[in-house]
């Protein structure tokens, strides 16, 4: 299965203060030990949202806002894509990522959805994709 | 902690840290069987003691640190240490002389290595390949027999007393824990990547029964795979069998309809195929033919990166692929090589073109119960319009395969076949 885990944002993130070099370095290491364990899919740092941009929803109305957002503690500095075979074993890798910020912070663990979890909901769709991918080969 | 949490904890712990402590045990003691049974040990006293003592900080240090304080322990109960002290003093005799210490400190430099070890040892070809792909997937998985057995569709005693001969028949052969030599490498190479590719299509396509994909295993093989072109960096091959799992893993979502019905390559909603593992397949491709030179997982890699490319089934660049085909039955002859080389040559030069080959084939006895030789020569007469020919080939492969699923789909050609003959 596959795991999303996100780095949420602190003051520090949002106001663009680059890590140290020994954070960077120890995140560099623990980032190796990801790919040395063969579970490591994709992983990026987010700038802050001030080079960001919302776009709000309202029936079919679109409004656009710019960054940076207020609320730092919703937004997210960082994330990794992780192939393990389970939580567990996602939140056992998670507790040995250093410290990504000073003081406190959090990091969250999603779980993606694969294509067998849609199940009947997708199945018309799909079927109805394949019929027509079929008729015109 | 609760104790179910702390009990979910240990498990997934010991699912990340076993084949490392089992690597760095049989280093130790040169025997895998009671490298295995050191570690269990280790796993019981952590079981025992945490849920009292708390977790440790740093639990993988503890495991490990636990673990060799064990394999110490049985030495000296079984007076090897001194021999032992004299044999490893004698394998460093390159580096400086080290109390037992810092012999114990250069192991652990070293887990990469012992990992590899175990690797070369679980695949080693004096066991049977169902043995190797059991005993990876127990020592270098961490899975439970029970676990394997529901991969593979066994019952778990045999699992189980498989994975005992296994180990009893490393121990009676005296199966060295090193990595081959130069001479060697090659071939023990290969039969780690046979291994591990083997684990992979058991996952991907099922020869028995209804299902064609078991999730699990595909995963697990890739894992085994990326964690080996870590371990063997400079190793084209190992790079080229990760690219080829990569690009095929991508296409998982879109091989079965939501009936769980097969759907083909050339017919596959290619929207679906997942970019990441496209990506980084073709990543693993730069870097296998980086270190060259081109073995057959990294031409069957190229061309499976053809087909990745590829944004719609028309855009397909089919002579490459026939090119790379022609490659690869040179290196690596055999039936369904040659069957799909006969495909990319129909695509890119003419379906008789690619008839003549498979009626070349057809010729061989060998290849009598093989039933994607007469299904492909189906297709073939089906598109040249000979359809009592096509009709005839669609059930004799219908005969002969295994698979619920593909038996129906094949009987479905012939039915198609007798329609079309119908209505002209």
């Amino acid at each position: 299965m596959r795991m999303m885990v996100v780095v949420r944002a602190t003051r520090d993130s949002e106001a663009g203060i680059l890590p140290t070099r020994q954070l960077l370095a120890e995140m560099g290491r623990f980032n190796e030990d990801l790919v040395k364990a063969g579970i490591l899919l994709a992983g990026e740092g987010l700038q802050s949202s001030a080079n960001g941009a919302r776009v709000r929803f309202s029936g079919g109305k679109r409004t656009v806002i710019d960054g940076p957002f207020a609320e730092t503690r919703e937004l997210i500095a960082g994330f990794w894509l992780w192939q393990v075979r389970s939580l567990d074993e996602a939140i056992e890798w998670v507790k040995r990522c250093p410290n990504p910020f000073d003081g406190e912070s959090e990091i969250e663990i999603r779980q993606v959805f694969e294509a067998e979890d849609f199940g009947e909901a997708l199945a018309p769709e799909l079927r109805e994709q394949v019929s027509r991918l079929r008729g015109e080969s | 902690m609760m104790a179910t949490d702390l009990q979910r904890s240990i498990d997934a712990l010991w699912r990340i840290e076993s084949p490392r402590v089992t690597a760095v045990l049989s280093r130790m003691l040169r025997d895998v069987g009671l490298a295995e049974d050191l570690a269990q040990d280790t796993l019981l006293t952590a079981l025992e003691r945490w849920p009292a003592e708390g977790m440790p900080d740093n639990p993988g240090a503890w495991l490990m640190t636990t673990a060799k304080r064990r394999g110490i322990d049985h030495l000296r109960r079984q007076k090897l240490l001194d021999r032992k002290h004299a044999q490893l003093g004698h394998e460093l005799a390159s580096e400086q002389e080290q109390r037992w210490a810092d012999i114990e400190s250069a192991m652990d430099d070293g887990i990469g290595d012992d990992l590899l070890r175990l690797m070369f040892v679980a695949c080693h070809p004096v066991l049977s390949t169902e043995a190797r792909v059991a005993l990876t997937l127990r020592l270098l998985g961490g899975l439970s027999a029970a676990e394997i057995a529901r991969a593979c569709l066994q019952p778990e005693s045999t699992i189980a007393q498989r994975i005992v001969r296994a180990k009893r028949t490393l121990a009676r052969k005296q199966v060295a824990f090193e990595v081959p030599c130069a001479a060697e490498l090659r071939g023990r190479l290969a039969s780690i990547l046979e291994v591990i590719y083997l684990i992979f299509n058991e996952g991907y396509t099922a020869t028995a029964g209804d299902d064609w994909m078991r999730p699990d295993l595909c995963e697990e093989a890739l894992r085994l795979g990326r964690v080996l072109a870590g371990l063997m960096p400079g190793e084209a091959e190992v790079h080229g069998l990760v690219a080829l799992m990569e690009i095929h893993a991508s296409r998982s979502r879109a091989r079965v309809d939501g009936d769980g019905r097969p759907v083909l390559l050339l017919q596959q909603n290619r929207a679906q195929w997942d970019r990441l593992l496209i990506r980084r397949g073709f990543d693993a491709l730069e870097r296998a033919l980086n270190f060259g030179p081109v073995g057959p997982y990294t031409l069957q890699a190229m061309i499976a990166a053809c087909h990745a490319r590829a944004l719609t089934a028309q855009a397909t660049d089919w002579k490459r692929i026939a090119q790379l085909y022609d490659a690869l039955v040179r290196l690596t002859p055999s039936p369904v090589i040659e069957l799909n080389r006969a495909v990319a040559v129909s695509m890119a030069f003419g379906v008789q073109a690619g008839l003549d080959l498979v009626d070349a084939l057809a010729a061989d006895a060998t290849l009598k119960e093989y039933h994607l030789l007469p299904s492909v020569r189906g297709d073939f007469l089906s598109k040249l319009g000979r359809l009592d020919e096509a009709h005839d080939a669609f059930l004799q492969a219908a005969a002969l395969t295994n698979n619920a699923r593909e038996c129906a789909l094949l009987q479905q050609r012939a039915t198609d076949c007798e329609r079309a003959t119908d209505r002209s």
